[in-house]
Formats: structure tokens, C-alpha cells, sequence
């Protein structure tokens, strides 16, 4: 037998595998983690303190910030708080243009999680050619808004800008080509063996346990759960279109990439049929007072982001800005489970469990 | 034309301007005629979080010398200061504790006899007096809205989790907010095999916030209410790991209490 020593060890706080700034303490025994302590707040902001002294659409800039690979979620879910909270009703034609960006934005975030878990395991190609696609995608939302990353698209009401002119006309075209793309990358990755040897069984846990912690997204479904709020509870107008909740059995971390690779298939077809039902014309603003002043109250939205649920607090006062706000962050609830699932492992299995998680910092932080 | 500009001038504001507040004064400005006085406040908004409180006490200290009341002459110089404060709380503590229903909707709400079936079952299960309050909150999409007693809170929660009837297997979020008046926590449950949602609220004192905590509930409370620690000062009971989760462990207050004062040795 080898005699081995209990060894600290520090990943991060500045490690490329962590995609942000997070560290994690580890306590190994040889090649196995006893104990692994996450510890975040690198990114803290203050997102929610500064927003109780700004206006409503001050605030949607710094949502962007949160959970930078799909803040187009992240502006909605505000725009959603506030318009539930005021009664608002938003123009067809702006609904259609925040699902189209929506659904855009989660390919591109999940393509991001793709390339970059890859290369988390080992293989430096996919990433080339998920980066080709979410570069495209990310064009798209270029000629949409004029960003790339931090759209600021959204407003309370309806949208900032309309589509361009032939925009329309790209996403369609885009979507034939995505789909082809998608079966390149499982004939190229999916039956892998190396690849197959490394995910499955690792990081493993059951429907109860995935409860127990508040896991969602893909990380929840992965264990068989069909929970997807789109479906749960349809808001902005997703009723209106037909599409699976991908789930998977095992949930594990060859589970959870099979259901996020199924969705970025769902939301191609959400998009479908939405630029096939868009609206010829139509405002993109709704009839939204000069000074958003929410009455009185409380309201708590929640919507399914890439990550998971993304929820968002107001506790209104009738002012101009919020009294207190609060953001729901799911890749801040997701991340809570790592030290359950690092006990006993194999150290080379930290990069693969983190990564299958699927985090963003700017929204663990807040 | 205008359309392109705007696209182009957009794009540099992205590139030019950090700050992304001072961007969207540019759009507040461009949205809203001159006649709106936000646009005046708006500068003085982008100062230091000191400036900002000094400048909102010189308000609040001017609007009690304009209108003194004779109760406040005779109060101590301490308590004089904390006057505009409460002031300001009383339309919210109103508001938060009464049934907040809108005048225009006065049609019973549709989840009205739902939220009457729970506070039924744990009226029977536990205590006539586990609740505080219970009222449907119309402007969250209906949402049936529990007030528990801090007492009770913990055997609520507990359950709303575990009746047959229930089944609120979720735990969506949980967080803290200060009325300051009061402290509150506000949990948010939902059940997945019935489709509802119900939130669950308790006051706390503002002066010592306490409470049992939902973490041996559900391990996914842990750090929301870590959260709720650290920026707040709500401390939970039975919290396995209470410690600061944002900020550091030497870090003086909590941010997000209304009378929160940025201390910066450096500053």
C-alpha cells in the first residue's frame, strides 16, 4: 500500500478551469479530495444595493453583468418583474423579438459551455467550432441591439430597437445551418469513447438530491426531472410554441451535457417557428409611462435562463427606484452542491463535475 | 437616418463610457423631455455611496425642519434624527402588512380558496396563532402569500414540504429584506407535482434578527441565507456553516441594511 499525506490544495481563485474567479480549497488524500470548500465573492458587485438607487431602466445594464453569457435572460427577467408588478402589456412584435433574442442568447451560452467543458477535459477542437457558431450568433445580436456581450436590449415594455432590416431573413437562415452543425459536433464528440470514459458516472446524483439542493436547468433535469419554467409556468408567450423538455436518467455529467446539447436542438425549434410567426409590423414599445413608478407591492418572477431559474424581487414603494431587489441567481444555488459531489473523487474529476455544473461567476457573485 | 445614428452612437457609449449608469443617462435624457427633474438628480447620483447618504440626510433633516411637529421638538436630538426614517416606513409597514389588494380589482382573487385550504391544514396541523397573516398577493401573478409567526416559521415550512396536500418539494428562493421597521424574510416555494407556488414570510425585530433556518429543510438554503447573513445581519439558527459568503469575514456592517454607512479605512 502507499503511504500518502493529507495535502491543502488551492485551485483558483485564478484558474483558467474555472472560467472566472473562483476558488476552491481542497483537501486531498494522494489523488483523492477529502473535502473541498468553495469559496466565492471575487465578483461581488453589489448588483442589488446599487440598484436601490437607481431607476428601473438604470437598472437593466447591470443584469448584463450578472450572467454575461446569456444577458438576454437576465434583461428579461427584470423587464418581466416590473411589467407584472405595473400590469403592462408589451406589443406582439417586441414578445417575438425577446424570444428570438432569448433563445439565440441560450444557444450561444450553451455552445460557450460546450467548447470550453471540452477543453476542461481535454480536447482543444470543439471549442474552435462552437466559438465559429456563437460568433455568428453573437453578430446577429450585434446588428440587433450594437453589442456583443452586454445588450441592454430590453426595456421595460418592449425592446430598444427593432429588428433590421433582413434580420429576420438571417435567423431563418441561420437555423438549417445550426442544425447541421449540432450533428457535426455529436458525430464528432458524442460517441467518443475517451470522451464517453470521462463523463459518465461522474458527479452523479439523484432526483431528491437535486431537489434538496435547488437545482435547476440542466442540471435538475439531468436526474429525469421534466422541470423547465417555460413549460411549468409559459410567460412572455411561449405557449404559443411547441417544443420537449429534454430530459436525462442518470444525472450525471454525461446526462447534463445530452440535455443541454437536446436544448440548444428545442430552441432551434422554438425559433423556427417563431420567425415563422413574426409579426409583419407592429410597435416594439408599449404604452409605458415617461417616469416608471410600480405601485406598491411585492412581485417575484421567476424564468428559465441557460443556467437555470432566474428569478427576480422587487419590493416596490411606488418611487422611481426599487426599495429592495433581489435576483435569484441559479448558477449561485447550482454551485452549492459541489462539495457533495467532489467527496471521494478522483482529482482528475474536479475539472469535469465544476464544469458540468455549468457556472458563470458574474452571477454566483452577484 | 436617425435609426443608423442611433445604432452607431449606441455602440460608441458601449466602447466610450464604463460606467454603464452614466450610458443610460444619455437614454434617459435622449427618452425624456428636459422637463423631467430625474435628469437634474441624475449626476449627483453617480458621487460616492458617502456623498449620496449625506446628501439624502440633508434632505431628510430639511424636511423636518419645515415641518416640525410638536411631538418631535420635544424628543432628543438622537431620536429626532431617526424621526424622518420611521416616517418614511409608515406607508410601506401599511402596506406590507395589510392585504395589499388594489382598490380597481375587487373581484375575489382565483387562488383566493387555495390559499384558504393551506391556512386551513396548518391551522389544524399546528396552532391558530402559527399565522401572522395570509393574504393573495395580487400583483405577484396571484401568488398566495403565508405570514408566519417567527414561532412557527420553521415548523410551516416544514410542513408545507411534507403534507400530502402540499408538497412544496422547491425551495425557489429565500432572502432577506429590511423594512426598517422591521426585518423580513421572504421564501418562495413551489411544488412541482401540483404546479403552485406559495411565498412564505416572517417579520423578524430589526434590532437582534433572528430566526431558525430552513437549511436542515433543504441543503440548497445554505448560502441564500448565508447571503441574507452577510448583507444584512440576519443571523439563522441551526445554519450548519454561518459565515460571511461576499464579503470578507472583516468586513463593518451590512450593506444592504437602509442605514448601512461605507467605511473604508482608506477613504
Amino acid at each position: 500500500m502507499i503511504r500518502t499525506e493529507e495535502m491543502l490544495l488551492n485551485v483558483g481563485p485564478q484558474h483558467p478551469s474555472t472560467h472566472g474567479v473562483f476558488r476552491l480549497v481542497v483537501k486531498v488524500d494522494g489523488e483523492i479530495i477529502k473535502e473541498a470548500t468553495p469559496v466565492i465573492g471575487y465578483l461581488h458587485r453589489g448588483t442589488e444595493k446599487l440598484a436601490e438607487d437607481l431607476q428601473y431602466t438604470q437598472i437593466i445594464p447591470y443584469t448584463d453583468r450578472m450572467d454575461y453569457l446569456s444577458a438576454m435572460t437576465n434583461n428579461y427577467v427584470i423587464c418581466h418583474a416590473v411589467e407584472t408588478l405595473m400590469d403592462l402589456e408589451v406589443p406582439e412584435r417586441a414578445e417575438y423579438l425577446r424570444i428570438i433574442a432569448m433563445e439565440l442568447g441560450r444557444i450561444a451560452s450553451h455552445l460557450v459551455w460546450y467548447g470550453t467543458y471540452l477543453m476542461d477535459i481535454g480536447t482543444t477542437s470543439p471549442f474552435l467550432y462552437a466559438f465559429r457558431e456563437r460568433e455568428m450568433i453573437i453578430n446577429l445580436l450585434n446588428e440587433l441591439c450594437g453589442a456583443r456581450l452586454t445588450f441592454n436590449y430590453m426595456r421595460i415594455g418592449g425592446v430598444k430597437w427593432d429588428a433590421p432590416e433582413g434580420w429576420i431573413d438571417k435567423v431563418r437562415e441561420f437555423i438549417p445551418y445550426m442544425r447541421e452543425q449540432l450533428d457535426g459536433y455529436h458525430e464528432f464528440v458524442t460517441g467518443n469513447e475517451i470522451f464517453l470514459n470521462r463523463v459518465k458516472g461522474v458527479g452523479q446524483y439523484t432526483q431528491e438530491e437535486a431537489i434538496q439542493y435547488s437545482l435547476s436547468g440542466a442540471n435538475l433535469r439531468c436526474t429525469g426531472i421534466a422541470y423547465d419554467l417555460r413549460k411549468a409556468e409559459p410567460y412572455s408567450i411561449y405557449h404559443r410554441f411547441e417544443f420537449d423538455i429534454p430530459v436525462g436518467e442518470t444525472g450525471d455529467a454525461w446526462a447534463r451535457y445530452q440535455c443541454r446539447m437536446a436544448e440548444m436542438a428545442e430552441s432551434l425549434k422554438i425559433l423556427e417557428q417563431a420567425v415563422e410567426q413574426f409579426p409583419e409590423d407592429g410597435k416594439i414599445m408599449g404604452k409605458v409611462p415617461r417616469i416608471i413608478k410600480p405601485p406598491k407591492g411585492e412581485v417575484y418572477v421567476r424564468i428559465e435562463s441557460p443556467r437555470g431559474e432566474i428569478g427576480c424581487y422587487i419590493a416596490s414603494e411606488g418611487k422611481k427606484t426599487p426599495y429592495r431587489l433581489k435576483f435569484r441567481r441559479p448558477s449561485f444555488y447550482n454551485l452549492q452542491i459541489l462539495p457533495k459531489l467532489l467527496e471521494g473523487e478522483n482529482m482528475a474529476n474536479l475539472i469535469a463535475i465544476l464544469g458540468g455544473v455549468d457556472i458563470v461567476l458574474g452571477e454566483v457573485d452577484g | 437616418m436617425t435609426e443608423e445614428q442611433d445604432h452607431q452612437s449606441n455602440q460608441n457609449q458601449e466602447k466610450d463610457t464604463v460606467d454603464p449608469k452614466a450610458k443610460d443617462n444619455i437614454e434617459e435624457a435622449k427618452e425624456q423631455p428636459a422637463d423631467n427633474p430625474l435628469n437634474e438628480e441624475s449626476p449627483e447620483k453617480i458621487t460616492t455611496p458617502s456623498d449620496q447618504q449625506s446628501s439624502t440626510k440633508k434632505e431628510r433633516s430639511t424636511d423636518t425642519k419645515s415641518e416640525p411637529s410638536p411631538t418631535e421638538q420635544s424628543q432628543t436630538e438622537k431620536s429626532k434624527s431617526d424621526k424622518p426614517k420611521s416616517e418614511h416606513t409608515k406607508r410601506p409597514r401599511k402596506k406590507h402588512t395589510k392585504k395589499d389588494q388594489p382598490p380597481e380589482k375587487k373581484e375575489p382573487s382565483p387562488n383566493q380558496p387555495i390559499l384558504d385550504h393551506y391556512v386551513k391544514i396548518i391551522n389544524k396541523n399546528l396552532s391558530k396563532d402559527a399565522i401572522d397573516d395570509a393574504f393573495v398577493n395580487r400583483s405577484s401573478k396571484e401568488l398566495p402569500t403565508i405570514v408566519a409567526t417567527p414561532k412557527y416559521y420553521f415548523s410551516i415550512a416544514k410542513l408545507l414540504r411534507d403534507h400530502e396536500e402540499l408538497q412544496f418539494h422547491f425551495l425557489s428562493d429565500i432572502h432577506g429584506i429590511d423594512y426598517e421597521s422591521h426585518m423580513e424574510i421572504y421564501a418562495y416555494l413551489y411544488s412541482m407535482s401540483r404546479n403552485q407556488s406559495v411565498a412564505l414570510k416572517v417579520k423578524l425585530d430589526r434590532e437582534n434578527p433572528a430566526i431558525s433556518s430552513l437549511a436542515p429543510l433543504w441543503k440548497g438554503a445554505s448560502w441564500p441565507e448565508n447571503e441574507a447573513y452577510d448583507l444584512l445581519g440576519i443571523s439563522f439558527e441551526n445554519h450548519p456553516d454561518l459565515k460571511r459568503i461576499l464579503l470578507g469575514e472583516d468586513w463593518e456592517g451590512y450593506p444592504l441594511r437602509k442605514d448601512y454607512e461605507p467605511y473604508d479605512v482608506e477613504v
